[in-house]
C-alpha cells in the first residue's frame, strides 16, 4: 500500500473519447441551473 | 523513480490540478478523471515540478530539492526517493499524469438532431424579479402568452427533428410558465399521444416561481410525472429583495409553503435529475456573498434538492459581483462544503446541485467538450414560433435560428447552428490550457457572450466560480469515499 499517496478514484475519461457520444443523456440546462453549463456533474445514462 | 525526463513535453498545469481543501491535500488528474489523496511531501514535490516548469527551468531531483528548501521546506531523502516511486507507479497506470486526451472533435449530421425544447409558453410574469434574464418576462418584446397552435407545432418540431433519439425533452418556461397552465395541460396530452405516435417518450420539465402553485397544479404534476425547478433564494430577507411582485411586496411567504408542500411529495428525487425529480433553484448576488447561508435555511425547510446559483450581471447593476467578492464566495463554498459533509454525517442530508460529481459514472469526453448542446441539440421556442439557441438568448435577432411558421421551419439557420456548433474546449483559447476544461465544457454560452460577445471567449469569473465549485465537490467526494472504507 502506498505510504504518500492514497488513490480514491480511478477513471479512464479520456478513452471515451471514442467509444462516447451517444446522446442519450440529458440536455445540461434542463435539469436544475437554466443559467449555467453543468456538465461534469451530470451522469452517463447509457 | 518517477521519470523526470517526462516533464520536458508534459505540462502538470494543465494537466494535474492539486490544491489544498479543509485537512486534505488533493491532486485531480484531468485526462483520466482519477483523484487522489496526498500526504503534504507528494504535494510539495508535485508543486515543486510545477514551480519548475514556470520558471522554465529542467525538472530533475536537484531542482525539486532546490524548490523545496526555497519554500522552506526539510528535504529528507529516502522520504522524497519514496515519493518519487509512487508517483512513478500511477504515472506508469495512467491515473496520474497520464496522457493528453487525444483530440477528437464531436461529429454531428449536417441536419442538427434537436432533442431539447424549451417552451415559452408565457412571456409574461407574476413577480419583477429584479435580475430577470428575460426583462420580467416579456425578453425585450411584448407581454404574451403562446397559443395551443404554436405549442402543438413545437412539439411536433422537437418529435420530428430528433431522429433516431427516442427519448425527448420539453420544458415549460416564461417568464411564468403557469400563468398559461391551460395550453400545459393541453400540450402534456397532446405530446404524449403524438410521441407514442413516433415511438418516442416525451419527458417534460416545468420551471416556475412557484406562486401559482396550487393543490390542483401540484396534483397535476404528480399525475403526469413532470419534473419541476422551483424558484426561492433563500432567506426571506435575501429572497424579498430580488423576487417582489409588482407592487414591491416580496413573494417568499408565498411561494415557501407552496415549494415546501410539493418538494415533500417527491422525497425520492434524484439529485443527478434522472426520472422525475423537483429542484429548489435560487441565484446569490452581491447582496449575499454569505450564499451559504440561504442554502442552508433551505435545507433546514426540508428541502432536499437545491441549486443556487451566481447571477449573471451587467457591471452597472447594483447586485452584479463587485472586485473583492471572489474572496468571500470562495469562503462561502468552503463553509458550505463543510457544512453539506457535517448534515450528511448526522443523517441530515441535502444535496447540492454544484456539488454533485460522478466521476467515473460521469458523461463521456464527447459530451464534456460539446456542452449543453445550444443551437443544435437544444432550442427554445418564443410564445411566436420564433426559435433560438436557447432560452438565454429568446429576443436576441442576431442569434434567431428560424420560426416554426417559416415554410423551412425544421431547417434551422447553418450559421447560427455552425456557430454553436464549433464552440467547444478546443476552440477556446483559455479552455484548452484550463485543469477544469472537461468538467465546465466551456462555460454557458449565453454567459459568454453577454460578457466578450464572443461564443469562443469565456466569461471568467464564470470560471473562478466554477472552478471553486469543483474543488470542493472533488473534496466532499473523497471524505464520503474516505467515510465509507472506515
Amino acid at each position: 500500500m502506498a505510504k504518500h499517496i492514497q488513490t480514491i478514484v480511478k477513471a479512464n475519461l479520456s478513452s471515451t473519447a471514442k467509444t462516447g457520444g451517444c446522446g442519450k443523456c440529458q440536455t445540461s440546462c434542463q435539469s436544475a441551473c437554466k443559467t449555467s453549463c453543468t456538465v461534469g456533474n451530470q451522469v452517463c445514462v447509457k | 523513480m518517477l521519470n523526470l525526463v517526462y516533464f520536458k513535453e508534459y505540462s502538470i498545469k494543465k494537466n494535474v490540478h492539486s490544491y489544498r481543501q479543509g485537512d486534505l491535500f488533493i491532486a485531480h488528474d484531468v485526462n483520466s478523471g482519477s483523484l487522489h489523496v496526498l500526504d503534504e511531501g507528494a504535494y510539495d514535490v508535485i508543486k515543486a515540478i510545477e514551480k519548475l516548469q514556470e520558471m522554465l527551468e529542467t525538472v530533475n531531483t536537484e531542482g525539486i530539492c532546490q524548490v523545496l528548501r526555497q519554500a522552506g521546506k526539510t528535504v529528507i531523502v529516502k522520504e522524497l526517493s519514496e515519493i518519487l516511486d509512487e508517483l512513478e507507479e500511477l504515472r506508469k497506470e495512467s491515473t496520474l499524469f497520464s496522457a493528453e486526451a487525444e483530440i477528437v472533435l464531436p461529429m454531428y449530421p449536417e441536419k442538427p438532431i434537436v432533442k431539447a425544447i424549451c417552451l415559452h409558453v408565457a412571456h409574461d410574469c407574476n413577480l419583477r424579479c429584479e435580475y430577470c434574464f428575460a426583462g420580467t418576462g416579456a425578453f425585450g418584446g411584448s407581454r404574451r402568452m403562446m397559443d395551443v397552435e404554436t405549442g402543438k407545432k413545437g412539439i411536433d418540431f422537437v418529435l420530428e427533428s430528433s431522429g433516431h433519439r427516442d427519448h425527448c425533452e420539453v420544458d415549460f418556461f416564461g417568464g411564468e410558465p403557469l400563468l398559461n397552465f391551460g395550453l400545459i395541460k393541453s400540450l402534456v396530452e397532446y405530446g404524449r399521444k403524438a410521441g407514442k405516435a413516433h415511438g418516442k417518450t416525451i419527458k417534460f420539465t416545468l420551471t416556475t416561481n412557484g406562486v401559482l402553485l396550487n393543490d390542483r397544479i401540484q396534483e397535476f404534476l404528480e399525475q403526469e410525472e413532470i419534473s419541476v425547478v422551483l424558484s426561492l433564494d433563500g432567506r426571506p430577507e435575501v429572497h424579498d429583495r430580488m423576487r417582489p411582485y409588482a407592487d414591491g411586496r416580496g413573494s417568499y411567504a408565498k411561494v415557501t409553503p407552496l415549494i415546501k408542500q410539493f418538494a415533500a411529495k417527491r422525497p425520492e428525487s434524484s439529485p443527478y435529475a434522472l426520472g422525475t425529480y423537483y429542484y429548489v433553484r435560487g441565484t446569490y448576488t452581491h447582496f449575499n456573498l454569505d450564499f451559504d447561508r440561504d442554502v442552508l435555511h433551505m435545507a433546514d425547510l426540508g428541502i432536499k434538492q437545491i441549486s443556487v446559483e451566481p447571477v449573471v450581471a451587467s457591471p452597472k447593476d447594483a447586485y452584479a459581483f463587485q472586485e473583492g467578492d471572489l474572496q468571500k464566495i470562495h469562503e462561502a463554498y468552503d463553509r458550505l462544503g463543510e457544512e453539506l459533509l457535517l448534515r450528511r454525517a448526522q443523517d441530515r442530508d441535502f444535496n447540492f446541485f454544484h456539488f454533485n460529481i460522478a466521476l467515473d459514472q460521469g458523461p463521456c469526453m464527447i459530451k464534456r467538450l460539446s456542452g449543453c448542446g445550444a443551437g443544435h441539440e437544444y432550442v427554445a421556442i418564443s410564445p411566436e414560433g420564433d426559435l433560438y439557441p436557447c432560452h438565454q438568448f429568446v429576443g436576441q435577432e442576431a442569434y434567431k435560428l428560424g420560426s416554426l411558421y417559416d415554410e423551412t421551419s425544421y431547417q434551422l439557420k447553418d450559421t447560427v447552428v455552425k456557430s454553436f456548433r464549433s464552440a467547444h474546449v478546443y476552440s477556446k483559447p483559455l479552455c484548452r490550457e484550463c485543469w477544469a476544461r472537461f468538467a465546465c465544457s466551456g462555460g454557458c454560452h449565453a454567459a459568454n457572450v453577454a460578457f466578450t460577445q464572443s461564443l469562443t471567449d469565456v466569461y471568467t469569473l464564470g470560471c473562478e466560480l466554477q472552478k471553486k465549485r469543483l474543488e470542493v465537490a472533488f473534496y466532499i467526494k473523497i471524505k464520503e469515499i474516505q467515510q465509507d472504507l472506515i
